[in-house]
């Protein structure tokens, strides 16, 4: 531990509450989100100089958002990787400022998807936009989402016998934590889930299946929502309001369909092991795992490729209820209720590194005793495609 | 009739793809220089970077590497074919293509991994292109 590198610290976070907000653009979703995440830190505006953006919503990359904002920042960083652009994003916000380059850096996350009944999970729309190298080779063949991620999931049952009720359990978990954050409960309410309260394995077996083996409560919400991350130097980070989180080690990588590959390892099997290496800490060690749920399957694989648990040994791995909160065994997995029990709008990453913090400040409502590391790893694009990893390591003082 | 979602063009990388499957045959590129198969469709190779890519045609023999039956999707195309079989096949030659697995009685009981199946091309109500997809070899 001697050596971990304490060079920079998310010193601010804001989680836009709502889920449903008709009448509110992104963008004013995330410059909101900003300005509650720079109070929480006790930041002044004038103190920005990095902005990090994915071009969501209409903000216009890290070039409108300064346009917007006023700001004349160092460093603009517009890395659009999916739902793991916020992992991406704190990755260089990081290494910017390690090298000096910058001293306090914004990313910020603003989406209407829910609002604006945009198709996500069960697609719909091909023959949009300009045709390419990949849309008109996949278009004819109704791909959407959900089925590409069970692609993975009947691959994964199919080679390690791994199961729907193996699976639940992590629909479970995730449900038990969401009804345990009012957030999550009124964005259940107002997105008219059949039910808000805790979930069982039958429930999931016997919920409506969407792509075989991926059953509605093993997929993610579709709600509005976005939220604002402060990242600071060290010098900064020590006259901020709210105890830092200090960023120990980060990976990124890609991973996408190959001739003979193997779809049911992800990227986060490249990024796990580098953040972790980077972080001089052991899966083992971790108390927090936020890892992107999409899709119960997409857990399932990054928690194996992160190293919590071998290739194929989930279904051993989540046995005796290990992921709740108040399992006495680690890692504790998404406390917030994740994207399939409080908020998913599209890109979900960000909400990985606000959760991670607010466990390292003692702030979650399903709080881990002590928790002191937690890894934030985000998936972005299709699981069973092309899609990105990006793992961030945490840790308090 | 099926009315499958066309290709579009002009889209340079594919056009000599679906202009083999007007034509019946199923094509894949494989690399001169380091014999690597690549598909879907470039201009370099993925393991060398060599440019010389020649089509070769494809025996349209594959087995089922994973698959889906995909119960919901808003696109209306999709939605008045019912739950279809969505499916990454191996082709015998050494690559994996995107398709949809026609032909099964009950796609949620009659397909599985490893399932041999043989391409077929699918004439479409409307427009030039029949859609490549892959029906189990009985
Ligand atoms: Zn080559």
């Amino acid at each position: 531990m001697a050596n971990q590198r304490r060079d920079a610290a998310i010193v601010g976070i804001h989680e836009y509450p709502l889920r449903v907000a008709p009448g509110r653009s992104a963008m004013q979703i995330k410059v909101e989100s900003i300005k509650a995440a720079l109070e929480d830190a006790g930041l002044k505006w004038s103190d920005v100089d990095a902005i990090y953006d994915t071009n969501d919503g209409e903000g216009g990359g890290g070039l409108g958002m300064a346009a917007y904002l006023g700001l004349s920042p160092t460093v603009i960083d517009t890395t659009a990787v999916g739902g793991s652009s916020y992992e991406f994003q704190a990755a260089h916000a990081f290494r910017d400022i390690a090298a000096g380059k910058a001293n306090v850096a914004i990313l910020s996350y603003g989406s209407t998807a829910a609002s604006s009944r945009r198709a996500i999970g069960t697609g719909g729309a091909t023959g949009v936009g300009l045709p390419n190298w990949q849309n008109n080779m996949e278009d004819p063949y109704g791909m959407i989402t959900v089925g590409n991620y069970a692609l993975v999931a009947r691959r994964h049952m199919h080679e390690y016998g791994t199961t729907t009720r193996d699976l639940a359990e992590i629909s479970i978990a995730t449900r038990l934590h969401a009804t345990r954050n009012p957030e999550a409960v009124k964005a259940m309410s107002d997105l008219q889930f059949v039910g808000t309260g805790e979930i069982t394995v039958e429930d999931v077996l016997e919920s409506r299946m969407i792509a075989d083996p991926l059953h509605l409560l093993e997929c993610c919400m579709q709600s509005d929502g976005g939220g604002a991350v402060v990242i600071a130097s060290a010098d900064v980070a020590r006259g901020t309001r709210k105890p830092p989180a200090w960023i120990l080690g980060t990976g990124e990588a890609t991973k996408y369909r190959q001739n003979g590959g193997d779809i049911t390892t992800s990227a986060g099997a490249q990024s796990g092991p580098a953040a972790f290496a980077e972080a001089q800490v052991r899966p083992d060690e971790i108390d927090i795992a936020m890892i992107y749920d999409s899709f119960t399957i997409t857990v399932a694989v990054c928690l194996e490729d992160l190293g919590f648990c071998k290739k194929g040994e989930i279904k051993d791995f989540v046995k005796d209820q290990r992921l709740r909160f108040d399992s006495p065994l680690k890692p504790t997995l998404n406390t917030d209720g994740g994207g399939l029990s409080s908020n998913h709008p599209g890109m979900r990453g960000i909400f990985l590194l606000l959760e991670s913090v607010r466990q390292l400040r003692g702030e979650s409502t399903s709080q881990v005793a002590d928790a002191r590391l937690a890894v934030a790893h985000g998936n972005g694009g299709a699981l069973g495609g092309s899609h990105s990893g990006g793992t961030v390591i945490l840790a308090r003082d | 009739m099926p009315s499958r979602p066309q290709p579009r063009f002009p889209e340079p990388h594919t056009e000599p793809f679906w202009a083999a499957v007007k034509e019946g045959r199923l094509t894949y590129q494989q690399c001169t220089d380091c014999q690597t198969v690549v598909f879907t469709p470039r201009l370099v190779c993925t393991s060398c970077g060599s440019d010389r890519l020649p089509y070769r045609d494809s025996s349209g023999e594959g087995s089922i590497y994973t698959f889906t039956v995909v119960r919901q999707n808003r696109n209306p195309v999709f939605a008045e074919m019912g739950a279809y079989v969505l499916a990454w096949v191996d082709l015998d030659e050494g690559f994996r293509m995107l398709s949809n697995i026609v032909g099964a009685a009950d796609p949620t009981r009659d397909i599985s991994v490893g399932q041999r199946v043989r391409v077929e091309f699918e004439p479409q109500e409307s427009g030039d292109y029949p859609i490549p997809v892959f029906r189990p070899i009985a």
